[in-house]
């Protein structure tokens, strides 16, 4: 066990404590008052949002500084200079997906934008009254209320694939409602809640058998592992850069080309046409159409530098270092009696929910906060998900790439004396 | 490691939130709403006995929330229990001020029951607490909303 949980040791040496440098906030302390140490900072609140290394700080500083104007339009010097680097940050995403080109990398403001995007283009133009869209239980409400707005606008139906005890996708639920109604499956590749997993590529082959498409939630997962959009089959792929150790601001939709050829713009603008008369507009070709005004320029560049910072460690190497993180946590929050670990699935990212006996979880938040552990309690943007495991709320711990094991034994201290404060 | 959250969670506030009085939807009541607070997920109802005079001759809550927001409710179905609609008002905005507003800047409510704004006060560390402030005031709020005949409130209300 101890070997296992020992990140100097086992195949892959992942130096936590040099990655750790690379993280300026990390270094500070927290309710530091008058007469009063502050805390160190324990930061498990990156499924909310990840801190920034300094190389995505010093890149926006150094665009900004050295090369910023706008892009894709200027004649000058710097725009052009802008526009390399921007456009640059299009083939880095693509590579980070392993999509087949960088045409299928369209850049939007964040996950929740990509999915008004799929939902108001792909389902404005193909989808009628009667067509049904496949969610989970597990989903965000970025997943769930896009479709919504669809459904009263347009006449939709929307089915729910049910979530089993252990926090799994039910897959046997989800195979029986793949109708001939059903036009998309839209499900989290993995849930911000539970952590599970969703095994991504036999949801898809399931779909595709039937001729249906599939889109996937990759906010969460994109950051504990590798993703490869081929492998799994994906049909549209979404994540957003902010939890991604990029800044905010930023996120990506990626979609099979021919799929986006043929959607048509969602919101009309500056650099999303071609031709422009008062009789007659015409738009640029796919991914460009659906990028309408000028973009998030810093943050695109900020995402790049994010998106070398994860590549240089490894995907893999995080994952690695995040199952064992994940692995020590469970087993030592486990052992406290009357903590309820919600979610148990056997593929999970590095993500704890959990609920303690007789304490509400925001008292448990106020808690640790005091301890310097910075944890999300609530109903993290999925009530359904929570009525479904009848509470109200959870405390959520979410592991990120700069967390280690130590900070593990800071949590389970400060729940231990939440439980006897309350006790 | 949580000395100083003593302000916050005292003795008074730890045993109503362990044990909250008057918890329970009654028999009989004649006013009624429910508060919630999507931001953390707590939901409240305050069930009240208006008499034709005005005065609140009983009132009960149940729901499920945080330490803070079971035990400002249960507090507050002590202290309202015979007092008429003016002074509840007056003691909401009183408590409301208490919670959010620096002693010096908190407005005046008129005259009020000397023994209801002790209990009050053990509520006053919420103020160092911004995020809290809403677990606070929601059975409040809720209260407020039964009085005037409002079915529900939310912290998300620009009213908050």
């Amino acid at each position: 066990m101890s070997d296992l949980l020992n990140p100097t040791l086992g195949n892959a040496p992942y130096d936590v404590m040099r990655v750790r440098q690379d993280f300026p906030i990390l270094t500070r302390l927290v309710h530091e008052k008058k007469g009063r140490a502050g805390k160190p900072l324990v930061y498990l609140d990156n499924g909310a949002s990840a801190q920034k290394p300094r190389a995505v700080i010093d890149a926006m500083s150094h665009l900004l500084e050295n090369d910023y104007a706008n892009v894709h339009r200027g004649v000058h010097f710097l725009s052009q200079r802008s526009t390399d680097l921007y456009e640059a940050v299009r083939d880095k995403v693509a590579k980070f997906l392993n999509a087949p080109s960088r045409e299928n990398i369209v850049f939007t403001r964040n996950a929740t934008e990509a999915f008004n995007l799929l939902a108001n283009s792909w389902g404005g133009r193909f989808l009628k009254a009667g067509d049904a869209v496949i969610i989970s239980w597990m989903e965000h409400h970025a997943n769930i209320v896009p479709w919504q707005l669809l459904r009263d606008r347009i006449g939709i139906t929307i089915k729910v694939v049910p979530v089993l005890d252990d926090g799994s996708l039910d897959m046997a639920a989800y195979e029986a409602m793949l109708t001939p109604e059903v036009k998309l499956v839209s499900i989290t590749h993995a849930s911000n809640v539970l952590g599970t997993v969703n095994p991504a590529a036999r949801i898809a082959r399931l779909a595709h058998a039937k001729g249906i498409l599939v889109a996937f939630d990759g906010s969460q997962a994109a950051v504990h592992q590798p993703v490869d959009v081929q492998s799994i089959d994906a049909d549209f792929y979404v994540f957003t850069g902010h939890k991604l150790y990029g800044p905010t601001g930023i996120g990506v939709l990626y979609g099979r080309k021919e799929l986006l050829d043929k959607m048509p713009p969602w919101q009309g603008g500056g650099d999303m046409i071609s031709t422009v008369s008062f009789e007659n507009t015409t738009y640029r070709e796919a991914p460009y159409r659906f990028e309408a005004g000028t973009p998030a320029i810093v943050e695109g560049i900020g995402l790049g530098a994010a998106i070398d910072y994860v590549s240089a460690l490894g995907m893999s190497a995080i994952q690695a270092h995040e199952q064992r993180l994940l692995a020590y946590a469970t087993h030592r929050l486990s052992e406290i009696e009357g903590l309820r670990i919600i979610g148990t699935a056997p593929d999970k990212a590095a993500i704890i929910s959990f609920t303690m006996d007789g304490i509400h979880p925001h008292d448990i938040g106020t808690l640790l906060d005091r301890g310097g552990v910075a944890v999300r309690v609530g109903r993290h943007c999925a009530e359904p998900l929570m009525d479904r495991f009848g509470v109200g709320a959870t405390a959520r711990a979410s592991f990120g790439l700069y967390n280690t094991e130590a900070e593990v034994d800071v949590l389970v201290e400060a729940v231990q004396a939440c439980k006897a404060f309350f006790g | 490691m949580f000395d100083d959250l003593r302000d916050l969670y005292q003795e008074v506030i730890l045993d109503h939130g362990k044990n909250p009085r008057n918890f329970g939807r009654p028999a009989a009541f004649n006013r009624t709403a429910r508060g919630d607070n999507p931001m953390c997920g707590d939901k409240i109802a305050i069930y009240l006995t208006v008499g034709e005079d005005g005065t609140i001759q009983d009132l009960h809550f149940d729901g499920r929330g945080c330490a803070i927001s079971q035990a400002s409710a249960s507090l507050m179905t002590e202290i309202l229990r015979g007092k008429s609609m003016k002074e509840a008002e007056a003691l909401f905005g009183y408590f409301h001020d208490m919670c959010t507003k620096d002693e010096d800047e908190q407005g005046d409510h008129g005259p009020l029951d000397e023994d209801a704004t002790d209990k009050l006060a053990v509520l006053s560390g919420v103020r160092e607490f911004p995020m809290r402030v809403k677990c606070a005031t929601l059975a409040w709020h809720t209260m407020n909303a039964a009085l005037h005949g409002e079915a529900t409130t939310s912290t998300e209300n620009a009213s908050f």
